[in-house]
């Protein structure tokens, strides 16, 4: 067994030896071209290649531009020339018009089409949970099927809720659950490699800014009388009195900063992480003979760890922003002074 | 490739996506799991103190038992005691009596016995007066045979009479 696992590996570490060997070591391997292609968003889906045919999912483009109104089409159009007086700016990747101006842009692109993808994952999967919930009695009845699966990690957050905010944690408990699941889903989704996943939906800072906003939003909307007492007219003395509030504002604007950047700034460096061991491989391909087989096993080992560990990872920041947000929540909600 | 930019497009949808999932989801999703669950954890919570009550109860009840068994234990071995105590009494009683009774009979028998020697003593002395009358009457028909006798005999007699007179 243990035989037979040793040589797979090895012929699997010499696979892109014949294969890419020369293909590669023709051109330069760009890998930031790589590793930001792979990070970034782009209008279409590219899933691989068969031989020269490129399989990609090309997705719609949808714009409007203060010029020439709404616009909508296929950015299949756009791969070669410009389309309806649009062009792709090769510098940003984004759409821009004849005039290098970027319209308001609302295309479903890669990251928008895998977070429809999650949504619809989410949302079959919870209204399934709440549907068993519904048909059984769940009084004298132990979860089955995926009840069972999900319902110790939705407990898992209604717990984090519980421990965090107090009282009237059930208030808050499905946005926190909302916001777990969606980066849990998300960050899992970005870890597979091939199509339904793939994109870097967590590690985008636009996701990570709204998922933020939201915290903001529900700690501020929320907060309670004595939470904006103690920003604005804190006990303090005297001469700290102009002082605090200022503090105080800084360092609630600064809370969902930190939030935004912790999971973008995480999630991004995993994926490149990962891109980077795969890249490796194809930079060692020039070098070919020894150098490239041990460094191709030694990548390949490397890229299983850095999965494993993106794996734990993908559940840690969803489990960390969430409990980050219940932390805040709860301390927008402090009971009376303590007098 | 600007990565901390956010772009105003995807902005766009997440905050519609993010939206629209949350809103399904807080109103038929999680509020239903964990409200059901939260009951399922109140309800175990309260079969587990109703059972540990039950055997507390049964505990009691056992230990009740118990006791009750020992009390009627002693209860009859108690009796079972009165009971010896009361028959010997009886039986003592019972033997005092018999004697008694066997006292009182035995003097019954010995005053008949008496009352029998006295009346049979008795017959016997009548008897024997009418022998010796009878035998005197005989010497006395016999001595007074002749008549000169009788008168004598008789004299005698009247004399005797009157000096008894006077």
């Amino acid at each position: 067994m243990k035989l037979k696992a040793l040589i797979l590996s090895l012929v699997l570490c010499l696979l892109p030896l014949g294969i890419k060997a020369q293909e590669v070591a023709e051109d330069k391997v760009n890998v930031p071209e790589i590793i930001f292609g792979h990070i970034g968003d782009s209008y279409e889906w590219h899933i691989t290649d068969i031989g020269q045919t490129k399989v990609a999912i090309h997705l719609p483009v949808i714009l409007h531009s203060s010029k020439t109104g709404w616009h909508m089409f296929s950015s299949a159009r756009l791969e070669e020339a410009e389309y309806e007086g649009f062009h792709i700016d090769p510098e940003s990747g984004k759409i821009v018009d004849a005039d290098g101006d970027r319209p308001f842009d609302i295309s479903i692109t890669k990251n928008v089409l895998s977070l429809m993808i999650s949504a619809v994952l989410m949302l079959v999967v919870f209204l399934l949970t709440a549907r068993w919930y519904r048909k059984h009695d769940a009084l004298n009845e132990a979860p089955t099927g995926i009840a069972a699966y999900m319902e110790p990690l939705v407990m898992l957050v209604h717990g984090i809720a519980k421990d965090s905010i107090g009282e009237d944690y059930r208030r808050y408990s499905p946005y926190l659950c909302m916001a777990f699941f969606f980066i849990l889903f998300n960050n899992f989704l970005g870890i597979i490699p091939f199509f339904p996943g793939g994109a870097n939906v967590t590690g985008n800072i636009a996701i990570t800014l709204v998922l933020a906003l939201c915290t903001f939003l529900a700690v501020n909307l929320f907060g309670n009388k004595h939470y904006y007492k103690e920003i604005f007219m804190p006990d303090v003395p005297g001469f700290l009195k102009p002082i605090m509030p200022v503090i105080e504002v800084f360092s609630a604007i600064m809370k969902p900063v930190s939030l935004t950047i912790r999971l973008f700034a995480n999630m991004m460096a995993g994926h490149i992480l990962i891109l980077s061991m795969v890249c490796i491989i194809f930079i060692m391909a020039k070098y070919g003979g020894v150098l490239f087989g041990s460094m191709s096993v030694v990548s390949v080992l490397f890229g299983v760890f850095c999965d494993m560990l993106e794996c734990l990872v993908a559940f840690i920041q969803a489990y960390v922003f969430t409990m980050l947000s219940a932390i805040y929540i709860g301390l927008s909600r402090p009971k009376a002074e303590h007098e | 490739m600007n990565l901390v930019t956010p772009d105003s497009g995807l902005l766009f949808w997440m905050v519609l996506i993010f939206a629209i999932v949350l809103g399904i989801l807080w109103k038929f999703g999680f509020p239903m799991i964990t409200g059901m669950v939260e009951k399922r954890t109140a309800h175990i919570d309260d079969s587990l103190r109703l059972a540990r009550e039950a055997e507390e109860r049964m505990n009691s009840l056992a230990q009740e038992q118990k006791k009750l068994i020992e009390k009627t234990q002693q209860q009859q071995s108690q009796m079972l005691k009165e009971a010896a105590v009361s028959r010997d009494a009886i039986i003592a009683q019972a033997r005092e009596e018999a004697r008694h009774q066997a006292d009182l009979m035995i003097e019954k028998a010995r005053v008949e016995i008496a009352a029998e020697k006295e009346s049979a003593m008795r017959d016997v002395r009548r008897d024997v007066a009418e022998l010796s009358v009878q035998i005197a009457e005989k010497i006395l028909r016999d001595r007074l045979a002749p008549e000169q006798k009788q008168a004598e005999y008789l004299d005698k007699l009247i004399g005797e009479i009157k000096e008894e007179t006077k």
